[in-house]
């Protein structure tokens, strides 16, 4: 077996499968930063996931990533105006969202494409090579040879990163995550900002979603986000709420799930829910072990 | 519990029916049918009532009385439905070797080791919080997956029945199983979940344990402060407690109900049994109805499906819609701030 | 007339009547002092005046021009920049990143950094603008607020007691700052509660008592008698309501021992207390003076057993009752019942304990009873300590703490944000635990209630005690608290 092929197959697959979780982890840094968690993230990527679906299988693929930012958008709504609006408790509101979008998505999805739903054959997202850079040895593949939500993923790093921490909005978007008494003394408009900031995680999450449809898995299945929405907080932390660190992390998790693929190249016969729960259980040790002393937004999850 | 709860806990199943009936309308489907289909499979009949609703209820009530304990201790467990799969992990291999005891000894050393490892599988949230600070919102839903992972990795690998067929364990032994009410499905696991509810009653309103725990809930640093309570273990206890009593819910329903293990034996029952234990105020009691309620809704949802063609998940909208209100009315209540004790961070913050 | 006018405001919260009918002027160069006890409706009064409230009548004019629904970014614009009690900047943010926001200045950190540095040094008030919000001192977090303020061009600048926390010297500094800060055009309001800070500091004076102007007068015009009078009006100082416990000798000797002892600062950035050593004999009332963040809060509650020494000797005799200083949040749970609250601080010999089991009965019996001993205006015992007045409330926690027949009294800010009754009971209160024996250990950031509590004084200063000596003027108290600083 040609090492370099392997690794190259191992890294392509690593940041394929780490796209969704850096988009879905990128939308909840910058809500987080402006002090609202949204548990709810899992199940706006469902439903993107199953907008996607539905808007690929009538349009085609870049209508589907639109409905499932959109979808997102509107979830992330709802979820915004019970929180935001009502000021209710996020964790239990949250939970409530991935609850009743389990249910929405199910139903819907057994309501447009029938009760076995098996193999639906969805217009995908071709990777996308970039010409020269994704000739690379060892990186090309994995960083230049994706479809386009990766590169979109990628410029939203550096992008997220500039709003964040060289824009005046960003300043007072992150005064509201650590302060929000001092930001409204300060004329911020707290609550839009919160609201606006959650309806940003929400397209990101959308879209989270429809990169699993459309540009992995290529098909919609029940609960097929499989807790990714719950990996992505965990990534935020992770990632000390920083879009480099967050992407940093995304990666480390698109790993560990791509190991299956390597193991199986490899031959090497191990039962595959290992790892399925090693992203997990990573995640478990490392917020435990976290270098250093971690500290979220100071106003996060409060009302 | 106060009329005002009964009100909003009505208003928030009749909305949750109502969007419920309207998507129906607009996808197509027909909402009186579904409506009735749902009504008779929850109490249509005796059978029904016993054999589905109340069958459905016990695990929701018990793991509901357990997330009531941890969340007025203020301790967010979300992982109730893992700790329930360790405990039908654990029920359904001591309930494989127990054959040869008398049934009220294998029927106790299955429960027992539900119990123990519901509260296994809770201790490394409650670790991580404890030693590392790191907020069980976070620990306990991870180990969510890794306990689902765990049992597929279990009925089909060393727990897998006999015939190496199907994904799922032998059944167990007929002396570890509980008791039935004759000519139903209806199992003891039911008076365990009364019993739980009045002993979860009497801690909160008698013992001064149970003060102690709803003073940490309530007001942690007046606790620690003026109460001398050290609210960090009152705290990991409760949550460690609720572990335990998920699994133990775990170790009934497969010594009551499905004998065996295999993967998707909880349709969400950890998950739903957050808007029980809201809905029902955390009040032991209020929990008991809670569950009721949502146990005639799965009930009814199977019938729903097999009758009026409406798919079974449809039901988690109703009951996502459910807390959402019950949400909105709390806050309106309390322009902002609700009883639970919320997080002040997601997931870390300083130990000790 | 150029300058800020408030004309006829009138302002309620539920029941209470905050300000009835307050008018208030401010020209440009003058220092105006907004005096009044605590309760009278100064805060209110200056958070309308920078849109923070809505009055429920009455108008806010700005320059001559009635600004109707005043919001705080409005009030921003106008030139109203208000340095608060309780600092308002983000802790986690940098003093460049806080005056950014203030000040809608821009992000670009070289060029922030720069500005920042400029504007401070102009006002005489010199910063890091790198420094992390949370790692100033008390004295720089209230330089941050001025430079704040004056980033955001402010002409007239709000100084809600901002003496409160700034040992007698930096109070001078402070008075300098705005002294040039008027002479360049500009005008002040400082609210306070000190009589005599307010004849020092001021050019005009305006009193308010229960939310009326009682008294508008240039300093030059008036005497302290008659600002005294008008502040407090009619009426006796004194309250006679008997303490909860009566006073038999029950307690005699050392009863407070520290040695060398070692405590953590809250939040665990190092050390507060140093080396520290403290004895306390029945019947002493020991004050300690200090500016805050010396590490008289973890001396207090070394003392009273909330927070373990690093290293170092503890000898405290049971039963300790202790005050702390924020009663919301940590001397009561405003959501549970006055009952609830009162087995709170319940010890197990209590006789509503049963050993694992409350008799809640008897419990609130007792609540009811002591109700009733501390004069506290409730409907009963299974109302919520939330729907108390912060004075009542203050009463509970005392009351509580006082009816365990204590040994130790250990107290943080007794009487913060009471009014004067108010704060004559508790000390009428402290003063008879002492002479029943107990020993008290008390801290106020008001170097006045502590000479006037105190019969020892020790001030705390950098982590290590110094005892005072008897007699110790003010300013010598002053000197000692900032000595080396």
């Amino acid at each position: 077996m040609d090492a370099m092929a392997v690794t190259e197959g191992f890294l392509a697959a690593a940041v394929r499968v780490a796209t969704p979780l850096l988009l879905a982890a990128t939308g909840e840094t910058v809500a987080q930063r402006s002090g609202v968690m949204n548990l709810g993230l899992e199940g706006v990527m469902l439903t993107g996931a199953l907008a996607a679906a539905v808007g690929a299988a009538t349009w085609g693929p870049w209508a589907g990533a639109g409905s499932a930012v959109l979808a997102g958008m509107l979830l992330a709504g709802v979820f915004a105006l019970v929180v935001i609006g009502a000021r209710a408790d996020q964790v239990i509101a949250g939970t409530a969202i991935t609850l009743g979008a389990v249910g929405l998505t199910g139903t819907i999805y057994r309501l447009a494409f029938g009760a076995t739903g098996a193999g639906l054959d969805l217009p995908t997202l071709a990777p996308l090579p970039v010409p020269g850079l994704s000739k690379l040895p060892v990186i090309g593949a994995a960083f230049f040879g994706q479809p386009a939500p990766t590169y979109l993923s990628l410029l939203a790093v550096p992008v997220v990163w500039w709003f964040l921490f060289r824009t005046k909005t960003g300043l007072a978007l992150r005064a509201t995550g650590e302060a929000a008494s001092v930001a409204r003394a300060s004329g911020v408009r707290t609550r839009v900002v919160r609201a606006a900031a959650t309806l940003a995680g929400g397209a990101f999450g959308g879209l989270a979603g429809a990169t699993l449809v459309l540009a992995q898995v290529g098909t919609f299945a029940e609960r097929m986000t499989a807790g990714r929405g719950y990996v992505a907080i965990a990534i935020v932390v992770l990632g000390r709420w920083h879009p480099v660190g967050v992407a940093l992390a995304s990666l480390g998790f698109g790993a560990a799930m791509a190991l299956q693929f390597l193991f199986q190249t490899l031959g090497l016969d191990v039962p595959y829910q290992l790892f399925l729960m090693l992203p997990y259980a990573l995640a478990l040790l490392a917020l435990a072990g976290v270098v250093g002393r971690v500290k979220a937004p100071a106003d996060l999850g409060k009302s | 519990m106060r009329f005002s709860g009964w009100l909003v806990g009505a208003g928030a199943l009749l909305a949750g029916l109502v969007v419920l009936a309207l998507g129906l309308e607009l996808a197509g489907y027909d909402s009186g049918a579904a409506l009735g289909a749902l009504w008779s499979g929850a109490f249509g009949s005796w059978y029904a009532l016993t054999s589905a609703t109340l069958v459905r209820a016990v695990p929701l009530i018990l793991i509901g009385l357990g997330l009531a304990l941890a969340f007025r201790g203020g301790a967010f467990n979300i992982g109730a439905e893992g700790q329930f799969y360790a405990g039908a992990i654990a029920a359904t291999w001591i309930g494989l070797s127990v054959g040869h005891l008398p049934s009220p000894l294998a029927v106790t050393a299955v429960l027992s080791g539900a119990v123990l490892a519901g509260a296994l599988w809770v201790a490394i949230p409650v670790l991580l919080r404890v030693r590392y600070g790191v907020l069980e919102v976070i620990s306990t839903l991870l180990l969510n997956f890794v306990a689902e992972a765990l049992t597929s990795l279990l009925v089909q690998g060393p727990l897998q029945e006999s015939q190496h067929i199907y994904p799922q364990s032998d059944p167990i032994a007929e002396s570890a199983r509980l008791p039935l009410l004759p000519g139903t499905r209806l199992h003891a696991g039911l008076a365990l979940a009364l019993a739980g509810a009045l002993l979860l009653h009497w801690i909160f309103s008698r013992t001064l344990w149970g003060f102690r725990l709803r003073a940490v809930g309530l007001g942690p640093r007046a606790a620690e402060i003026a109460g001398r309570i050290d609210s960090r273990w009152i705290t990991a206890l409760a949550l460690a407690l609720s572990g335990a009593i998920a699994g133990l819910a775990g170790g009934v329903e497969v010594s009551g109900v499905s004998y065996a293990l295999f993967q998707n034996l909880s349709p969400g029952y950890g998950f739903t049994a957050i808007a029980v234990a809201l809905l029902g105020r955390l009040h032991p009691f209020g929990v008991v109805l809670a569950g009721l309620l949502f146990g005639a809704l799965e009930a009814g949802a199977g019938a729903m499906q097999r009758e009026a063609d409406v798919p079974a998940v449809a039901v988690y909208l109703v009951e996502a819609v459910v807390i959402i209100v019950v949400l909105l009315a709390e806050s309106a209540r309390r322009h902002g701030a609700t009883t639970l004790a919320s997080p002040a961070s997601v997931v870390r913050r300083a130990p000790g | 007339m150029p300058g800020l006018e408030l004309r006829g405001i009138h302002r309620r919260f539920g029941s209470v009547h905050a300000l009835h009918g307050a008018d208030f002027t401010l020209p440009p160069g003058e220092v105006h002092a907004l005096l009044g006890e605590n309760g009278a409706g100064k805060t209110t009064l200056m958070q309308i005046a920078a849109g923070l409230l809505q009055p429920d009548a009455g108008v806010v004019l700005v320059d001559d021009i009635a600004r109707p629904r005043l919001s705080p970014r409005e009030a921003r614009r106008l030139g109203i920049g208000t340095v608060h009690q309780h600092f308002t900047s983000v802790p986690a943010f940098t003093v460049a990143e806080n005056v950014a926001l203030t000040a809608g200045w821009p992000v670009a950190p070289a060029r922030l950094r720069r500005l920042v540095k400029e504007a401070s040094e102009q006002a005489g008030l010199p910063l890091d603008p790198d420094a992390r919000v949370e790692h100033l001192s008390v004295a720089l977090r209230q330089r941050l607020e001025i430079v704040k303020a004056l980033a955001a061009e402010a002409r007239f600048l709000l100084l809600d007691e901002p003496t409160a926390v700034l040992a007698p010297a930096e109070v001078g500094d402070l008075l300098g700052v705005i002294r040039r800060f008027t002479s360049r055009g500009g005008a002040a309001v400082l609210i306070t509660h000190k009589l005599d800070e307010a004849l020092a500091a001021a050019d005009r004076v305006t009193v308010l008592r229960h939310g009326s102007v009682v008294l508008s007068a240039g300093i030059a015009d008036i005497t302290a008698a008659e600002l005294a009078a008008a502040m407090i009006g009619k009426g006796t100082v004194e309250e006679r309501i008997e303490p909860p416990t009566p006073a038999p000798r029950a307690h005699a000797g050392l009863l407070v021992r520290l040695e060398g002892v070692d405590v953590a600062r809250e939040g665990g950035l190092g050390i507060a207390l140093r080396s520290a050593s403290l004895t306390v004999t029945a019947g002493e009332i020991v004050g300690v003076a200090a500016v805050e963040g010396n590490g008289q809060r973890e001396l207090l509650r070394a003392i009273a057993g909330r927070v373990h020494p690093l290293r170092g000797l503890r000898q405290v005799t049971e039963p300790i009752a202790f005050v702390p200083e924020d009663r919301t949040t940590e001397g009561l749970i405003p959501a549970m019942t006055l009952t609830e609250n009162i087995v709170l601080g319940s010890s197990p010999s209590d006789p509503w304990i049963r050993g694992c089991t409350v008799d809640w009965r008897a419990a609130e019996a007792r609540t009811a009873a002591l109700l009733d001993e501390l004069a506290v205006t409730a409907p009963g015992p299974w109302v919520p300590a939330a729907s108390l007045s912060g004075g009542n409330q203050q009463r509970v926690v005392v009351g509580r703490e006082l009816s365990k027949r204590p040994a130790v009294v250990v107290a943080e800010n007794p009487t913060r944000g009471l009014d004067i009754r108010a704060a004559a009971t508790i000390h009428a209160w402290l003063r008879r635990a002492a002479s029943g024996g107990a020993a008290v250990v008390f801290h106020s950031s008001d170097l006045d209630e502590v000479l006037a509590l105190a019969t020892r004084i020790v001030v705390a200063r950098r982590g290590a005690l110094v005892e005072a000596a008897q007699g110790a003027t003010r300013d010598e108290l002053g000197t000692l608290m900032l000595a080396g600083g």
